[in-house]
């Protein structure tokens, strides 16, 4: 197991003040939360942020920590201490619901044992606790409906009372027509329940990988579709690929850049089904050779009275 | 076979499930004052007349659960919590447009 330096994770030094973990982390959380950021890997890095200050920005843990820190000798092999937490009582923050499951190995072995304590509200004391996960499917996959085997680290107490993970693989089914950010519940596959009561739920949220040319937005599909000049100019029939094969699609005679072309219905698949949108995007081939320059030098002579900049002369008197 | 236990039944939440104020706080995590609350906000606009007879659209648990999160990670409360959801809506809007421009 590898030691983790929460003080590097936050940027802070080791001599920190409570106000300057809270600040430290506050800037972090604003630049990595996956609720507000567009950064790529704004999820993982929130993680270990939140997990940092989990520990830094309370005084026991951190006392705690600082203590298992000064025994650790860089670049061993990190084995907490047999024994180490017995003078610590853990009595601040709380866990979450399904909390503990986030963090990492190394703080579920200091800390793991703080979650199986926690009080249970009386009205669902005996029902197990509903989980939550995500799965990440092509949106080819929306379109057909696929299975994922998915690997779900469930949190597990064991006779010590630690907080254990336990890997656990799943088969899902994904239905065709499925939307970016929808829940699957899965009944049943949650937290087991206690005393013969029903286990409860899992919830899986299903994001799309980012595809390279399709663009979603709930039910519709975009596509930017390059077309040359004359394409665009005197019209013609391309083909087109969308997530379910390639279709033949009509180019209007006279279309500009931009134009939306509707492809009705061949977005994701429902009651009713999304639209594709092809947006043209008008391209022209580079003058590289002899008889492109005087194709283009032809074009230019033909359209002598062409002026593409028409409309910023109005705009910049 | 292997021995990985196979679902066979889900349904989507959002389209197939609604939540009474219990069933929404055993799915979500949250107590039911926090769901109050954040009825009071108008982050979560229930069916019915008061909290005995509240029935949740299935999209309430991802936004009960986004609350909560805002509100512990950033230690702004529920009313804050409300106000980024808010400005998030409002930007997810936004950038929804700029999309279907093909700007974005």
């Amino acid at each position: 197991m590898e030691f983790k330096d929460y003080y590097a994770t936050l940027g802070v030094e080791r001599s920190a003040t409570p106000e300057e973990i809270k600040r430290a982390y506050r800037k972090l959380a604003r630049k990595y939360h996956p609720d507000v950021s567009k950064e790529s890997n704004a999820e993982e890095r929130f993680k270990e942020v939140g997990e940092a200050y989990k520990v830094l920005g309370d005084p026991e843990k951190r006392a705690a920590y600082d203590d298992v820190g000064r025994r650790y000798h860089g670049g061993q092999e990190f084995q907490p201490p047999p024994g180490w937490d017995s003078g610590f009582e853990f009595s601040g923050r709380d866990f979450g619901p399904g909390e503990a499951r986030e963090f990492s190995e190394f703080f579920q072995s200091l800390f793991g044992r703080v979650g199986a304590g926690r009080r249970e509200r009386a009205d669902r004391h005996l029902h197990g606790q509903d989980h939550h996960a995500r799965v990440v499917i092509e949106l080819e996959d929306a379109y057909r409906g696929a299975r994922r085997t998915i690997s779900l680290r469930v949190p597990t107490v064991d006779t010590q009372g630690h907080t254990i993970l336990q890997e656990r693989q799943l088969d899902v089914t994904i239905p065709k027509g499925i939307r970016e950010g929808q829940h699957l519940r899965l009944a049943g596959q949650g937290g087991p329940g206690e005393g013969g009561a029903p286990p409860g739920d899992l919830y899986l949220q299903v994001a799309f990988r980012t595809h390279p040319h399709f663009r979603v937005d709930g039910a519709d599909i975009y596509l930017d579709l390059p077309v040359s000049a004359w394409e665009a100019a005197l019209g013609a029939t391309v083909t087109v690929p969308t997530p379910d094969g390639q279709v033949q699609l009509t180019v209007p005679a006279g279309s500009a850049s931009g134009r939306r072309l509707r492809l009705r219905g061949k977005g994701l698949p429902g009651i009713p089904p999304g639209d594709m949108y092809a947006v043209l995007r008008v391209t022209a081939p580079p003058a590289e050779t002899a008889a492109a320059k005087s194709a283009y030098e032809a074009l230019a002579r033909a359209f002598a009275g062409f002026n593409p900049r028409q409309t910023l002369e109005t705009t910049s008197r | 076979m292997s021995q990985t236990p196979f679902s066979a039944t889900y349904v989507v939440v959002e389209d197939e499930v609604t939540f009474s104020l219990t069933q929404l706080c055993q799915a979500s995590g949250a107590e039911a004052e926090q769901v109050i609350v954040l009825v009071q906000e108008g982050v979560l606009t229930p069916r019915g007349s008061g909290p005995q007879d509240w029935q949740f659209q299935g999209p309430s648990l991802p936004r009960t659960r986004q609350a909560l999160r805002l509100a512990s990670d950033f230690e702004i409360g529920l009313p804050g919590a409300a106000l980024v959801m808010d400005l998030l809506d409002e930007i997810k809007a936004l950038r929804a447009r700029l999309r279907r421009g093909g700007i974005g």
